[in-house]
């Protein structure tokens, strides 16, 4: 029997230029196949190419077989039978692929009715069976609201529903969770899995991380700027790579602990004690207290929402603080801009997660790096010249960039003159936000390298702001996560490597996928106890905490439980903790 | 965020979450008209001098104009000047028109329902060919359709009125002969002779009024046009009528309201140009009239008439907005 | 002149015919007096709205003068008074612009409810009570006509200021410690030229036609100028016969913002197709 969707020597170009060149795949029926590659590989046009649809003009030539019908010689009638009914789409960004001014329930059973496939009153049947099985809140309600009104969680299962609701036989997902938290992303994948299986569709799974697709793919296609690098089944690609290039991308999806640990000095320079921050009227930092030394790294970690960039925009003093106070080398900072010396200014910089806005982009990458050295150190002409090729050198950028635009640069090297621009100052704390989110697996990982060098090198406090949990561990010799704005743990990295940790803690670390085929069905999803329950004074993890202690927990606030290394806000004790992780 | 779900209930009824805010763009239409007739007070009865003075000539007496001033109230307190200006204007009562020597009421009431029937007429004539080209440019974008559309309202809202007009008159009133020049509008008129006289200047003001409202309603809808949810209706298999019908056009909607107003709103600078050359009798050239004759009282009254119907317009374009905007709809 | 050239050829065909039609018109305000056949008060017919002769290219006018010469030189003050206009209200209105948007707060407040004030009076009607007010000297006319359109203006910089200091490059300026200036002029400002470019164009095209359209009612320039708007206002006499004293003025107006329109559209970036 041959295989359920064959392609043959895809080639699509736009303009010239082939974003995919020569790749061929097939798949039996039910199977899942995987296309993994970084921005620029061609994995998502080459998914959309199997509903003969191209983004931007682009041509799209070779075989592409579905069952038995060619789609590369289907005309606009032919695609449109096809797509939604035979082939569905599940896009990255559900928040802005649902339409924002119809309810959920028409735009699900939409697929039904047009194709004629069901009446209005068995299609919303058929809709609110999936909600159900996608483990939607209120399946038989939430059809009638309108995407504004859900969570990016919720909609991307229920783009899932809008796919499957046809019952298609190829499903094509592209990076359905890469916009959610990691807590969340777990939930969906396990919908996911379970909803595609029970239509017995055939997938095709589109991402860029390693680990989710080891729990979705049966076999998986390496893609690098459109051509394919390596194609097997799933366990062999993930343990016994063959290209370099897989080798690559698997290096950069595990980070690797520092080689040496940093020179730490013993004073405190950067404290916070007791901030309080809010935008407006809501409560955003609550009573956040840290203390960072000389050449010390801190990680920050916490989902969306969670306060941890505002942490670096009060540090910064871009956001006022309304209580507490940040203080350097024993000097305490102004609470806003205003008042703040320039020397105080040059000691704290901020690098921001988004190098394409964080580089005015009417400037040179010299004129970038020449104006906190004019600023500060009243550096002009040849000597700042000289500054910006001892930076660049610094950052591993070759000296004659700096004639060079920043908008002609790649995100890795943005993100690297966005860091010198920072290092320009010759500052003493940095505060990273997320510089990495934004980029590659690979180029992302050789920016953490970069800073954590720099870092050792030139003795910077670092506070390093992230969501990845992983990365921090392997970075940071501490530890803060966030949670709702409350500071639910602070630990030194051998007391974080214990194994105690807050509830909170325990369910971030669950979530993070691992590279084992498997782990998704292992992996835990507790019910919150007292879900619903939530006050001011109260643990702020409760409504979600899987451990919660009815007639404690929502009864008084989380007592501070300090021990070696280690303090975090539970009512459970700390040993009791440790049994729990487990 | 996973609780935010809760109980599962149904959306609020749309109305009442919507009142609020429409309490509140009503209330800041009213401040700002509030405001608008501070600025037209004080340029109009504040700033200019003296006017006691003007009346009499350089020749007057200082006792003489004193005496007037006193008569005209201009010796009192800016503010009060105001507040009573302001008061008159409210109770539908804006003072005596200078130079036709009777109450401005009664001027304006001959002629604004002249104006407004004209605007009435333009726009039924402008709204839906405006809206029909619009919307069949957005769709055929970057096609010759849209190129040579655009090339068209493009220039088209650049020509001032009086070429139009002129154009105008020499084609259909000089060499056809088909429609008088002159705008004879009274009572005693038929309803086809008022019908003809009006023909003129409603196409002298529907060409511009046209071309820039189907440039906004383009845009509004290209906008639309270029968002993920269309993008995911192509590929649910959605045909490409029904994508514009049901699912960009709830999303259009507000804007394209918007720029029916915007666009309407332009019907009041472009009626002072196009009643003035067809000696329409309509309030806009009542207010050319008065600027001519620095007929104050008068001059006023028609400024704050202009600005309630531009804000009344605007209010409207945004309230609509509000109701087809589930997010504001049901927040 | 060749980055000219090839600026010219990278426009389409649209934006190359309205490039000529601006470029000509400045180059008749400049000139135009030099090379007119006759004075401009000239009387130079025996008979009144003459139609199109060698003798008169454009006809003569209401006086017997020639209309192509009168047009030469109305032309500077259409031109000059609406870019002159066209200017001051941009730079108010992005200067003030620039200060709500970087300073904010109350700043901003103020400026933003005071110039959605001024944009609720329909401009033609605001420009009127205004020459009521205080009359139509050329000097007057300027600061007028100006003044109408800063809160257009105002609102357009203020889109993109606000959009610009929204983004990371200006955070990062603060954190600096960069003052509102430096913040303003080149962190925020180089990066909404473009966009202010087309909207000067877009005033200019406003203005003249405001411009025009007073003289037009006699309201705008005053004898013994006369601006293109006038020449039409003068000659409406002839409309009944058809005289092309009264439609040359007119077109050359039309031609004028036609074409300064065609070549803004023709330099906004390229829609992208889809």
């Amino acid at each position: 029997m041959s295989a359920h969707v064959a392609v043959k020597d895809l080639r699509i170009t736009a303009g010239g230029k082939a974003i995919v060149d020569g790749v061929s795949f097939e798949i039996e029926r039910g199977q899942v196949l995987a296309l993994i590659g970084e921005s620029g590989s061609g994995k998502t046009t080459i998914a959309l190419a199997l509903m003969g649809h191209s983004r931007f003009g682009a041509t799209i030539s070779g075989e592409v077989r579905l069952g038995e019908t060619r789609v590369d010689r289907l005309d606009d009638a032919g695609l449109q039978a096809l797509r939604g009914r035979r082939v569905a789409y599940v896009a990255q960004s559900a928040a802005s692929a649902f339409n924002p001014s119809r309810t959920i329930m028409a735009q699900v059973t939409e697929p039904l009715l047009v194709h004629r496939l069901a009446g209005k009153e068995e299609a919303e049947a058929r809709a609110v069976d999936l909600f159900r099985a996608l483990a939607l809140p209120s399946p038989e309600t939430i059809g009638a609201r309108y995407p504004h009104q859900l969570s990016g969680g919720q909609l991307q299962r229920l783009m899932a529903a809008m796919a499957l609701i046809t019952r298609p036989e190829l499903v094509i997902l592209d990076e359905p969770t890469t916009a959610l938290d990691v807590t969340t992303q777990v939930e969906v994948l396990k919908a996911f899995k379970v909803a595609i299986a029970s239509v017995g569709a055939t997938a095709i799974y589109v991402s860029h991380d390693l680990a989710v697709v080891a729990q979705m793919a049966d076999s998986i296609l390496v893609l690098n700027q459109g051509r394919t690098r390596e194609q097997g089944a799933a366990e062999q690609v993930l343990h016994a790579p063959a290209d370099d290039y897989t080798r690559t991308l698997m290096g950069a999806a595990r980070p690797h602990a520092r080689s040496a640990p940093a020179v730490v000095g013993k004073e405190a320079l950067l404290k916070v004690e007791g901030v309080h921050a809010a935008y407006g009227k809501v409560p955003v930092l609550r009573d956040i207290s840290l203390s960072l030394a000389k050449g010390a790294t801190l990680g920050v970690i916490g989902e969306s929402g969670s306060g941890k960039s505002t942490l670096a925009r009060v540090i910064a003093g871009l956001l006022p603080r309304s209580a507490g106070s940040v203080s350097l080398a024993g000097e305490e900072l102004p609470k806003g801009l205003e008042g703040r010396s320039r020397e105080q200014f040059r000691r704290v910089q901020l690098v921001f997660q988004n190098a394409d806005t964080a580089l005015n982009p009417v400037q040179t990458v010299g004129q970038a790096l020449a104006r906190p050295l004019a600023f500060y150190h009243g550096l002009k002409g040849a000597a700042a010249e000289a500054e910006v090729a001892r930076l660049l050198d610094l950052i591993r950028l070759p000296a004659h960039l700096a004639t060079r635009n920043v908008r002609q640069l790649s995100g890795g090297q943005k993100q690297r003159v966005n860091l010198a621009r920072a290092l320009a100052a010759r500052p003493e704390v940095l505060l990273c936000d997320e510089v990495t989110s934004a980029l590659d697996t690979v180029v992302g990982a050789a920016i953490l390298e970069l800073i954590d060098e720099l870092r050792r090198e030139l003795g910077i406090a670092t506070v390093f702001i992230s969501h990845d949990i992983s990365t921090v561990r392997a970075f940071c010799d501490q530890v803060l996560v966030l949670y709702g704005g409350t500071a639910v743990e602070q630990a030194d990295a051998a007391a974080f490597g214990r194994g105690v940790h807050h509830p909170y803690t325990d369910l971030l670390t669950d979530s993070v996928p691992e590279m084992r085929a498997g782990w998704l069905e292992q992996a835990r999803t507790r019910k919150a106890v007292l879900a619903g329950e939530s006050g001011d004074d109260l643990c702020r993890f409760l409504p979600r905490c899987p451990v919660a202690i009815a007639g404690t927990c929502n009864a008084a606030p989380p007592p501070l439980r300090s021990g070696d290394g280690l303090a975090l806000l539970c009512h459970h004790e700390l040993h009791d903790l440790e049994g729990m992780s487990a | 965020m996973v609780g935010r779900v809760s109980g599962g209930a149904a959306p609020r009824s749309a109305i009442s979450g919507v009142l609020p805010l429409i309490a509140k763009r009503i209330g800041s239409a009213l401040v700002t008209l509030l405001l608008v007739s501070a600025v037209v007070f004080t340029i109009s009865g504040l700033l200019p001098g003296d006017a006691a003075q003007e009346t009499l000539g350089q020749s007057a007496t200082p006792e003489q104009v004193a005496a007037l001033r006193h008569e005209m109230g201009l010796d009192r307190p800016a503010l009060t000047r105001y507040v009573d200006w302001l008061g008159g204007m409210a109770q539908g009562d804006p003072g005596r028109s200078l130079v036709a020597n009777m109450p401005v009421r009664e001027v304006i009431s001959a002629r604004l329902p002249n104006s407004l029937m004209l605007a009435g007429f333009t726009a039924l004539v402008s709204v839906p060919l405006a809206l029909a080209i619009g919307i069949a440019s957005a769709i055929n974008r970057g096609g010759r359709l849209d190129r040579t559309l655009n090339v068209l309202t493009l220039s088209a809202v650049a020509v001032p009125e009086f070429l139009v007009a002129t154009l105008g008159v020499l084609v259909f009133s000089v060499k056809l002969l088909w429609l008088p020049s002159i705008a004879l509008v009274s009572e005693d008129a038929s309803l086809w002779d008022t019908l003809r006289s009006c023909a003129l200047p409603v196409l002298s003001l529907s060409v511009v009024v046209i071309a820039q409202m189907a440039r906004m309603t383009r845009a509004a809808v290209a906008d639309q046009l270029d968002r993920p949810y269309v993008e995911m209706a192509r590929l649910k298999g959605v045909p490409f009528r029904r994508v514009v019908l049901f699912h960009v056009m709830p999303n259009a909607v507000g804007p394209i309201v918007n720029a029916v107003a915007l666009s309407l709103s332009y019907l009041l600078g472009g009626a002072i140009i196009v009643e003035t050359i067809f000696n329409f009798p309509g309030l806009a050239s009542l207010m050319v009239n008065a600027v001519t004759s620095r007929d104050m009282p008068l001059l006023q009254a028609c400024a704050m008439i202009f600005c309630a119907i531009y804000l009344t317009l605007v209010l409207v374009a945004d309230v609509v907005a509000i109701l087809a905007n589930p997010r504001l709809r049901a927040q | 002149m060749s980055r000219f050239a090839s600026f010219a050829k990278s426009l389409p065909l649209s934006g190359r015919i309205g490039l000529s039609l601006v470029l000509f018109w400045l180059a008749v305000a400049l000139v135009g007096p030099a090379v007119a056949p006759h004075g401009v008060g000239a009387f130079v017919d025996q008979d009144v709205f003459s139609p199109v002769s060698s003798a008169f290219p454009l006809g003569s006018d209401y006086l017997g003068r020639d209309v192509l010469s009168r047009l030469l030189w109305g032309a500077r003050y259409t031109v000059f008074l609406g870019a002159g206009a066209a200017l001051l209200a941009c730079l108010i209105g992005t200067t003030l612009a620039l200060t709500a948007a970087v300073r904010g707060g109350w700043v901003d407040e103020v400026l933003s409810r005071a110039m959605d004030t001024l944009i609720s009076i329909p401009s033609k009607i605001f420009a009127l009570v205004m020459v009521a007010a205080f009359g139509s000297s050329l000097a007057l006319l300027l600061t007028i006509t100006a003044i109408t359109y800063v809160p257009g203006n105002y609102r357009i910089a203020r889109a993109l200021a606000v959009n610009v200091v929204s983004l990371d490059f200006v955070t990062v300026a603060r954190a600096r410690g960069e003052g509102g200036l430096h913040v303003a002029l080149r962190e925020v400002l180089p990066n909404m030229i473009h966009p202010l470019l087309a909207d000067f164009g877009l005033r200019f095209v406003f203005i003249v036609l405001l411009l025009s359209g007073l003289s037009f009612l006699g309201l705008g320039v005053q004898p013994p100028y006369a601006d293109l708007g006038s020449l039409v206002r003068e000659n409406m006499s002839g409309l009944v016969d058809g005289a092309p004293a009264i439609v040359m003025p007119a077109l050359a107006i039309a031609t004028l913002t036609v074409g300064a329109n065609l070549l803004i559209d023709a330099l906004k970036p390229v829609e992208k197709q889809g």
